[in-house]
């Protein structure tokens, strides 16, 4: 087993062996899922699906936080921005999401104060000089944005400002694992487990999942030497029968995870149901906030409504985020649908299997 | 001079208009004696020159004796808005001055005359419109033009943002072969004059957001030197081109299809910075497409490619310059990019607003 110790993830030196030691042990050919949406993005940027034998398919994941936060709370978002007292602030690739109809930078055009924020602590900061104003994060992504959303919270609390509120939108990779591979359409054979919200929430929560599917989980690192070196061993335990959680990403991620993120996590959210975009309602896949932090939910604040909304009939978002299907199979893919013109989220994000698909394909002669 | 046992007068008391103001105000617009002296105090005595100061309607130019045969006119317009105004290495008055000097300079022209519009929000400081006009000016002397006529309006408070800055400028370059993004070629080299990103992170870093600080220093500067440089000893360059909004990649998909070519990138080949580099991953920012504003992109027959990269590293502003990549012929065009893997990928244009990454 390769571990790696030494700072050069992108030797052209070190791919190659990972790639020679992944054709020498490959039988048959294998479906393992990136659930990370990062690591589709290095996949597609350094062109790693060309490098590997032609059995070896990766499948993009839905660890994409844009791509799967849903249309109710996209929508949600945009009835929040266009109050006159409200500053909304995002992450900024959330700017882009088409909802039903608008998206929030066509909100921004018509008059709303959208503002990107690259860290949550900013909305807070914006908040206290702007007390007259309600101030709304709009919270999502995955385990890796929880705890420093978790800390906006706490601090809004201790400094008592009571005009920051969050539109509580983040999701948990585990049960989206879960509902992957108790699909009866799922082909998933394999997983690359996201190093970054393991460097948050350890791995152990990914054991009972490797044992119950028989399905071989590993901890996989970005850069393009940890990712082979993922792969490497998810298809080494393949072609062994193997089906255990093991770390290719030593450096960042230990079992137990960073207590003290996961504290905060436990001291301001608990798990809720929660509505993923594509795939549909996950039980006990979202964050939501502790009864004691009620006051910081914006639906305390307004009155936001559960309308049922349609996504475009075109988009095949829901089989992509699955894994069932690529963008390739997508009829509109590349020609109604694109980075500038999206149908569905996926082409929004960067992170998004359909953009890294359109940025990064491959080179067709 | 006061005369002992006097006070000193400090001017009448009765209560005639404040004539020295620190702010830009309405009146400046009026066309009265606060544009006048505006005009006097700020414009002239920085940037003046005999057509400029002669004060009339438009300015009148004697080309007969300076455009030499067989050149043409060449003319462009640009307009500016930027935030911050000002930013580490340059401010809107520089980015004004080189935006249109290099959108002349990549037709291969030597840029003579500006004329500048600056339009002005009330309340603007004339501390800070001083520092603008003086850094246009030495922009100006930088690349040896002549600003010859000049218009400002201003605007009631919250109708604009700061100041913005329209130039247009007139040049000349020569009739044939003409350098433009239709003329690359199949066997061509692709060579760019420094590293990649600078301006788009130094913009990012001044608008204080990023959260953390770097040295990187906006790359503006006018490239007419340096393409005049390159022309007399290459005279056969097909395109010049700054990669300025959209950055490299979207710039060379644009040229490929004006071209009707493929571009192949070496991404080994492209220089760029090291900080600029580490600020591109932390934020989730791809260097490729980010602005530039004192680099262009040369593309000529590969066998004049070492040359121009000798005269191009011999100017400071091309120092960190390389051959970056090729013209081939293929049945649809396009840019491709060779990784540092080995392994190939489509480039595409920047779509709207380049958007950092959630985690």
């Amino acid at each position: 087993m390769t571990t790696l110790t030494n700072a050069n993830f992108r030797s052209e030196e070190l791919t190659q062996k990972l790639v020679a030691s992944i054709r020498a042990i490959t039988t048959r050919p294998w479906n393992i899922m990136e659930i990370c949406g990062g690591q589709t993005h290095a996949i597609l940027q350094y062109g790693l699906d060309q490098l590997l034998p032609a059995g070896i398919q990766l499948i993009h994941g839905p660890g994409c936080p844009v791509c799967v936060t849903s249309l109710e709370s996209i929508e949600q978002a945009l009835k929040i921005a266009r109050q006159d007292d409200v500053i909304f602030t995002s992450f900024g690739d959330m700017l882009r999401v088409p909802g039903a109809g608008q998206d929030l930078f066509s909100a921004r055009a018509s008059g709303a104060d959208v503002r990107v924020v690259y860290s949550p602590m900013e909305a807070v900061k914006i908040a206290a000089l702007n007390s007259q104003k309600k101030v709304v994060f709009v919270a999502v992504g995955f385990e890796t944005t929880v705890p420093s959303i978790a800390q906006s919270v706490l601090h809004a609390k201790r400094n008592g400002i009571t005009n920051f509120t969050i539109l509580p939108a983040n999701v948990l990779v585990p049960p989206a694992m879960h509902a992957i591979l108790s699909s009866p359409e799922n082909r998933v054979q394999g997983f690359l487990a996201a190093g970054h919200v393991c460097a948050v929430m350890g791995y152990w929560e990914y054991e009972p999942i490797a044992a119950r599917y028989h399905t071989p989980i590993v901890v996989t690192g970005f850069e393009p030497v940890d990712i082979l070196n993922g792969i490497l061993m998810t298809v080494q335990q393949l072609e062994a029968g193997m089906h255990t959680v093991q770390n290719a990403y030593r450096r960042a991620v230990t079992r137990e995870g960073n207590l003290t993120a996961q504290g905060i996590i436990a001291q301001v959210f608990e798990p809720v149901d929660r509505n993923w975009r594509g795939i549909g309602l996950i039980p006990l896949s979202g964050l939501g906030l502790r009864p004691e932090f009620q006051t910081f939910d914006v639906h305390e604040h307004f009155e936001l409504g559960h309308e049922t909304l349609a996504e475009s009939p075109l988009c095949i978002a829901g089989s992509v985020l699955r894994g069932v299907a690529t963008p390739h199979d997508c009829p509109a893919f590349g020609r109604q649908c694109t980075p500038g013109t999206p149908l569905g989220a996926p082409m929004v994000s960067s992170e998004g299997a359909c953009a890294a698909y359109y940025r990064y394909q491959r080179v067709k002669a | 001079m006061t005369q002992a046992g006097y006070p000193e007068m400090q001017g009448p008391n009765c209560p005639l208009p404040i004539s020295k103001r620190e702010m830009v105000v309405i009146g400046h617009g009026s066309g009265g004696q606060l544009t006048h002296e505006l005009i006097r105090d700020v414009f002239q005595s920085r940037l003046g020159n005999p057509l400029l100061n002669a004060g009339n309607d438009s300015a009148l130019l004697d080309l007969s004796q300076a455009l030499p045969a067989g050149q043409r006119l060449v003319v462009s317009t640009d307009a500016h808005i930027v935030s911050p105004l000002f930013f580490p290495g340059g401010d809107i008055g520089r980015l004004s001055v080189c935006g249109t000097v290099n959108d002349l300079a990549m037709m291969g022209a030597q840029p003579r005359y500006l004329t500048a519009t600056f339009i002005i929000e009330e309340g603007f400081l004339i501390s800070d419109l001083e520092k603008i006009v003086d850094s246009m000016a030495a922009a100006c002397s930088e690349a040896r033009v002549q600003l010859v006529a000049a218009d400002t309006k201003v605007t009631e408070h919250g109708k604009s943002d700061g100041i913005f800055i329209s130039t247009t400028g007139i040049g000349w370059a020569r009739s044939t072969p003409r350098i433009a993004g239709d003329q690359a070629r199949p066997g061509d080299a692709v060579l760019v004059s420094g590293p990649m990103g600078n301006h788009g992170i130094a913009i990012a870093q001044a608008r204080g957001n990023l959260g953390f600080q770097s040295n990187v220093v906006s790359d503006t500067a006018p490239l007419n030197s340096l393409v005049g440089q390159l022309l007399a000893e290459v005279p056969n360059v097909h395109v010049f081109r700054d990669p300025t909004r959209g950055g490299l990649a979207t710039t060379l998909v644009e040229i490929s299809r004006q071209s009707s070519v493929t571009i192949e990138l070496d991404e080994k080949a492209i220089p760029i910075d090291p900080p600029v580099r580490v600020a591109c991953e932390l934020l989730g920012l791809d260097p490729l497409y980010l602005a530039n504003e004192g680099k262009m992109l040369v593309i000529l027959p590969a066998e004049f490619a070492y040359t121009a990269l000798r005269v191009l590293r011999a100017n400071p502003l091309g120092n960190q310059a390389a051959i970056i990549g090729h013209v081939t012929e293929r049945p649809q065009p396009q840019l491709l990019l060779k990784t540092t893997l080995g392994t190939t990928r489509v480039l595409e244009m920047l779509s709207g607003e380049m958007l950092p990454r959630i985690c």
